[in-house]
This record gives C-alpha cells, structure tokens and sequence, in this order.
C-alpha cells in the first residue's frame, strides 16, 4: 500500500514538474521532460503492480483493474512512448471512481481542453481526469493527451487541437 | 514567477538571486597548454585566466603573491546573448554551455562556446604595439594639413599596454533544433562536433552555413522516443572516432569512415542492469551526464548520478572500473527528485596521465580516485574553509561506523552547493573547480608534475 502510495506520489511530482517547465526560461527541456515521464511510467507500473495483487482485494477496482490489465498487456510489448504515458496514469485515477465514469472517458471522443489544468483545478485527490479514447490492442492509436497537448499550446493559444497532435509538432513546437 | 511585491524583503531576496544567477559559472576549460582557463557562465559571459609565467628555480621558496604560477584574469566579454526564437515563442538562453579551445597555430588563441542554439568561435589576440609616426595624421588622429607636411618618415611600432582583444570569427548558427549539450574539437583542426539531444553535427571550422549531420536518433514517431543524446567527444586522436552517450546510460563508439550517417554504431558500450537495484528512479540515475576520452585514447570515463565509471575501448560488455560518488544518496533518492537535484548533471575529468579521475558532488565537495589503489578522496571548496595556500583537508561524509571530528552527516549535506563544472590542467596537477559563482583553483605543490606520481 506504501509502495502505491508512493507511487502515486511520484508521479503527481512529476506532472507538476512537467507543467511548471513550460514556463522555464529556454524552452522545454527534452531529456528532462523524457526521463519525467520515464519516471511516471515506472510509478504506474508500480502502482498498477501494487493494485492489482489478490492482497489487495478491492472487488469494485476489479472490473477496471482488469481493463487495465488488458490494456496494459497489450501496450507493454509495444514500445509505448511517453504520450500514452500521462493517459494511463489518468487511467489509474480512474480506477479509484466509479465505473461510469470510465466509460464516460472512454466513450467520449478524443477532446482536450484548450485551458490548460494547473495543479489547483487539477483533481483534488489525485491525477486530473482526461477524456480520452482508449482502444484496446490498437493501444499504439492512444492520443497524445492533455500534457503534452498543452506543450503544442504552450506556445501559442491559437485554436482548438481536437485531432491528434503529431508528437513531432509538439516536441519541435517546443 | 517570483514577481511577488507583498513585501520588500521578498524583492531584494528575488533581485540578489536573480543577480547571482547570472554569474553562476557553467563551464570551465583549459586550453592544450594549460596556460589559459576559459569560464562561461550562465549570463553569457566568458571569462579567460592567463597563468603568471612562474621565476625560475623557486619551486620550494615561498613566492610573491603574482610570481607563483596563478591565473589572473586576462579577459572578459560577452559571448552570447539572450536570443528569442520568434517561430516557436521560446526565449533561447545565454548560458554558455561548453568552451573548448582550438589548438594553437600561431600568436592568437581560438576557443569555441556555445549555448542552446549557437556555437561561436572567438579569437583572443594580444596587441602590445601600436605604430607611431604617421605622415597624414598627427597624434591624436587628426588629418593633418597637407601643406605643412615637408617629409616622409616611416610609422615606427612603439610597445604600449597590454591589450587583449576578442573578436567573434564565425558563428554557427541554425544548426540544431534541440538544445546543445557539447562540443568537441576534432584532432583533425579543421572539423567540430555538435551535439544536441536528437542529433549530432560536424563542422567545418571555416564554413558557418553548412555542417553534415552524422547522427540522428530522432524517431519517425516522436511518442516513439525513448533516449537521447546526453554528450558526445571526438577521439583524442583519431579523427575518423567519437562516442556519444545517452539518457539510457549507454556509449556508442562510432567510425565515420563506416558511413556518412554514424546511427549505427561500430561499438556499444552498456552494462547489463542489476535487477536487484531497481528503483522508480532507475533510468533517471543511469543517465550518463558526462563522458570523456582519456588522454591515451583507450579509455573512456562517464558519469551518471551516483558513480563514475571507466570504460576500456576493447571491452563493452560493462565498465572496467566503477567508483561510487555519493552512493549514500541511493536510499534519498525520492527527495532528490522532489526537489530537482536527481536531474543534476556532473561532469568528470581526467589527470594528464589518466591515473586519477575527478568528479564533483553535493556541499561543495570533490571526489578524486586514483585508478590503481582504487581509493577515494573527498575534498571541498569552500572558501570559508581555506585560505590562499592553505593545505587542502580530505573531508568524509559520515554514513556509519565510526564518527570522526569533521565528518558532515548525510542529512546536513547542502545540495544548492553543487560541484557540476571543473577541469584539470593537460600537464600538471592544477585544478579549476567551479563552485555555483565562485572558481577555485588548487595546485598540487607535492607533486606539481603529473609524470612524478
């Protein structure tokens, strides 16, 4: 339970430190983004790890934990890259709510809001809740979400970004 | 960001930071003599130390201050200055991020620096003479009357003060879309790398708007990306070899007679991952920060966050020695990522005989290693601590068993005291250590030449 505590934990910093790198002076910092959400992916794992032993015994995390799982599964042989990352760790979020919830996220079409989610509108327990589409075994299609969406937009507010942004727009946006 | 005017205390507090920031040194470098030490720091600027030539036979007297080898600055100027990337929004900074000299080839010394975006290379001449006697003007430069000139003398060169003079010869620019990392001068003369995080540039030293790109790791699908480049160096005597690192904490040699583009590596060099120390913040501590050749060309010193390791060139199963830097900081790991000091990235240097090497860490401390005892030292600067001339005390961070009197527990570290930046004289046991804005250089009086260790 500590370990997933932690977990959490790190990877809360770490949305919090990508988001406050944004302002930094000189731009994005690729490896410092890049070995943040390395970090982040290490602590899902982790914390999906910690979730999903019998130990733990949460029947109404079963179903979800289980998408999860699948979802998981299906992406770790794949090399995910660090878009998908921010999204499963939302995903986790939502594994602490209630079903409908989730299938509100994952039903919705990809949308992303324009505002950008500071840490005090951001959810208050944890990691802010992104609706985003999730398809099982075609997990490489996961869209860039709110994190890196907000880095194509740190620069300039101009338009809505409904469709997904190609990385490589964000990254050399930045 | 921190234009907080609730108090005046705040201000001031904001100001004096802001003002001490830009005098943070950000590298240091020796030129192949050892003669001039090159500073850049993050507000630009570059400052050049000149060694005072030593008298003769007085190497156990006690010397005038002046007359004893010291650096005196020899001069100052502003290489880069805040830029603005208008298509992209991003303010580029003027940190100088690396300094590396050219070897010299005649009366003028050439370095290049370089921040996030642009590399410049700068000539450092000294003019001691200035002609006088001229036929058309007059002292002071006035165009003379013509009519009052009745003859013709020769211009005579009459020594005046010292003057050093800057001037920037090329500047190298749009070459990189990330941010540059490193710089290395090929033995060749004529050619330079440039590394940033994705791809790596050489360059021709006369040719400012064109550069080959001899290594791309640029994924087709940025979500794709999983490392990048983290420093990169030419061989120290092959011009055709250099070796990058990466985030992932591995080294590619690479041959560019193999290819035009070097993404296939010739060698890689990796050291299979303990499982055993896995942590959350495995890949954050495996980055390699730093990597350099030694003088010899056979081995290669890297640095990530907790050790410092030698890599033979013959052999890339794993290092061939591992030093530990601070290895109690493995179990505080957590809050060195909370408060940012896990990103930290040190450099490392090798002696002139590549029988010790050099690394900095937390509370203004130093490691030094001798590769055949294999033993540490921890030394410190801190000028508190040490007067001009004053022997250096080995210093201990106490991590159990026995506390001795001066040993510094590991919770009273200071870890805004960061040695990142330092350099060893070509020939010599001299040391440059860059401590935040502070330079200090220790000079070995025991064992002033290397060759007699």
């Amino acid at each position: 339970m500590e370990v997933s505590a932690e977990a959490k934990r790190i990877m809360v910093v770490a949305l919090g430190k990508l988001y406050s790198s944004r302002t930094q002076r000189g731009g994005l910092r690729l490896h410092r983004s890049l070995l943040l959400t390395l970090v982040m992916k290490s602590a899902r794992d982790i914390y999906h790890a910690a979730q999903t032993t019998p130990a733990e015994g949460m029947e109404e995390d079963q179903q979800p934990s289980e998408v999860e799982m699948t979802t998981e599964t299906s992406d770790t042989p794949e090399l995910q890259g660090p878009a998908s990352l921010p999204l499963m760790a939302a995903d986790a979020d939502v594994q602490g709510r209630t079903q409908n919830q989730e299938n509100t996220c994952l039903s919705g079409p990809p949308h992303h809001t324009r505002k950008r989610r500071g840490k005090a509108t951001a959810e208050p327990d944890f990691l802010p809740c992104k609706k985003a589409k999730l398809e099982y075994g075609t997990a490489q299609q996961l869209i860039v979400t709110s994190v890196l969406v907000d880095y194509a937009n740190c620069s300039s507010e101009l338009g809505p970004s409904p469709s997904p942004i190609p990385l490589q727009t964000v990254i050399a946006a930045c | 960001m921190g234009e907080d005017a609730e108090s005046p205390k705040i201000n001031h507090t904001f100001l004096r930071d802001y003002v001490t920031e830009a005098d943070v040194i950000s590298t240091v470098e020796f030129n192949q003599t050892g003669d001039l030490l090159a500073t850049g720091d993050k507000g630009g600027r570059v400052v050049i130390f000149q060694r005072e030539t030593e008298l003769k036979g007085e190497s156990e007297e006690a010397c005038e201050v002046g007359d004893s080898g010291e650096y005196n600055v020899y001069s100052t100027f502003q290489s880069h200055e805040p830029d603005f990337d208008y298509l992209k929004s991003l303010e580029i900074e003027e940190k100088i991020n690396k300094i590396r000299w050219l070897p010299q080839q005649n009366a003028a010394h050439f370095l290049l620096s370089t921040n996030d975006k642009t590399v410049k290379l700068w000539k450092v001449s000294e003019r001691d003479k200035r002609p006088e006697g001229y036929n058309l003007k007059d002292e002071e430069g006035r165009i003379k009357d013509v009519s009052t000139i009745t003859s013709l003398r020769v211009p005579v060169l009459k020594p005046t003060d010292l003057m050093v003079e800057v001037r920037p010869r090329r500047v190298f620019a749009n070459g990189h879309t990330y941010h540059i990392n490193s710089i290395s001068v090929n033995s060749d003369g004529e050619t330079y790398l440039s590394a940033d995080d994705l791809r790596i540039n050489m360059w021709h030293l006369d040719i400012t708007d064109r550069s080959f790109n001899i290594v791309d790791i640029k994924p087709a699908n940025m979500e794709d990306l999983t490392e990048v480049i983290t420093a990169a160096e030419f061989h120290p005597h092959h011009c055709h070899l250099f070796v990058y690192s990466s985030s992932k904490g591995t080294l590619r040699l690479c041959d560019m007679r193999a290819s035009a583009l070097c993404d296939k590596h010739t060698k890689l060099f990796e050291e299979p991952e303990d499982p055993g120390s896995r942590s959350f913040f495995s890949e954050i501590i495996s980055s390699v920060s730093d990597v350099k050749f030694s003088h010899s060309g056979r081995y290669l010193l890297t640095r990530d966050y907790l050790t410092a390791k030698v890599w033979d060139l013959n052999m890339d199963k794993g290092p061939v020695e591992t030093y530990q830097v601070h290895e109690y900081l493995r179990s505080k790991l957590c809050s060195l990522y909370e408060n940012d000091c896990i990103f930290d990235k040190f450099e490392c240097v090798w002696n002139s005989s590549d029988s010790v090497i050099m690394t900095g860490a937390y509370n203004s401390f130093f490691r030094m290693f001798d590769r055949e005892t294999g033993r540490g030292v921890t030394l410190e600067a801190w000028r508190e601590n040490s007067k001009p001339r004053a022997v250096l005390r080995t210093r201990r961070v106490y991590t159990g068993g026995k506390r001795r009197r001066g040993d510094v527990g590991v919770d009273s570290l200071d870890f805004t005291k960061k040695i990142l930046h330092m350099a060893w004289h070509p020939a010599e046991n001299i040391i440059a250590i860059a401590a935040t804005n502070n330079l200090y250089i220790f000079q070995d009086r025991v064992n002033p030449d290397a060759q007699t260790q």
